[in-house]
């Protein structure tokens, strides 16, 4: 039988790498069993879903403090794009 | 000289423009992931600079902007890349150990998993949720963060990880887990114990 630490660590790694037939019924037996790994994994699962959600909102956010490039670097890459631009047009 | 707007994004811009169409948003990717602006800005200026060189493998396919975060992703990973160090197995071991910590010696919960009240559907909902979430993976350990970002933000595989941040498989799990750990925890404290 699996101990609730095995577990915990298991259905991390089921989010990162199919695991193997053998430990995925070891899993799913201790799951049916253990309320707390339960929860535990629907936490995980919450959290996977979440992270994809937030690099979303926050690429598509603007207006925030820290949401755009700073004039300067905004400057210096306009600057840096012409000469490129420049030099290729030459070859 | 005026560009039609109506040509829409399938047409190449004149590179001019990338900078006005693109460049906040870029920047937010990259901040999201690297987390100091003068790194995302350097990466934002790479990918600007690679993109000038390689115009001409752009495809219409694809829009300009993905085209672009195309670039970007790769300047992240390379970022991420040189400038990693190693995981010591000393860390490694104190990643474990802070998992470890909750469980008592025969495996079983000694600290038992606070339980979310709310469904996450409607937590989702909540803009004061995602500034917690934000806070949260702001108190990640950097390294911790680092390969965490990528695995779920970049959905970089196992194998590709391993790679960039030379470690074993066996060890980027329980670093992913760790990681995870800290975020259910930190969530657990800060929303759902108070809402």
């Amino acid at each position: 039988m699996l101990t609730c630490k095995e577990v915990s660590q298991l259905v991390s790694e089921s989010l990162d790498r199919n695991l193997p037939l053998r430990q995925r019924i070891a899993v799913r037996l201790h799951l049916f069993r253990c309320k707390i790994c339960s929860r535990y994994r629907e936490q995980m699962l919450f959290l996977r879903k979440a992270a994809r959600q937030y690099a979303i909102k926050t690429e598509e956010a603007t207006g925030l403090p820290g949401a755009s490039l700073s004039s300067e670097a905004r400057q210096r890459m306009k600057q840096l794009m012409n000469e490129h631009a420049s030099n290729q047009s030459e070859e | 000289m005026m560009k039609n707007k109506t040509d829409k994004e399938r047409i190449p811009t004149d590179p001019g423009k990338w900078i006005d169409l693109y460049g906040d948003f870029l920047f937010r990717y990259a901040m999201l992931r690297l987390r100091d602006p003068a790194h995302a800005e350097d990466v934002v200026q790479e990918t600007f600079l690679a993109a000038i060189q390689s115009r001409k493998n752009f495809e219409s396919r694809s829009t300009e902007r993905t085209w672009l975060i195309g670039i970007l992703k790769h300047k992240i990973v390379d970022y991420f890349r040189k400038n990693s160090k190693e995981l010591t197995v000393d860390d490694h071991d104190f990643f474990q150990r802070a998992v470890d910590e909750n469980f008592d010696t025969n495996g079983r919960w000694k600290l038992i998993p606070g339980s979310w009240s709310r469904n996450s559907d409607e937590v989702v909902e909540q803009n004061e949720f995602w500034g917690v979430f934000r806070q949260c993976l702001t108190e990640l350990p950097p390294r911790l963060a680092n390969i965490y970002f990528l695995r779920e933000l970049e959905e970089m595989s196992s194998q590709e990880l391993c790679k960039v941040f030379n470690i074993t498989a066996t060890n980027l799990w329980v670093v992913l887990h760790r990681a995870r750990h800290g975020l259910r925890e930190c969530l657990t404290t800060n929303w759902f114990e108070k809402n």
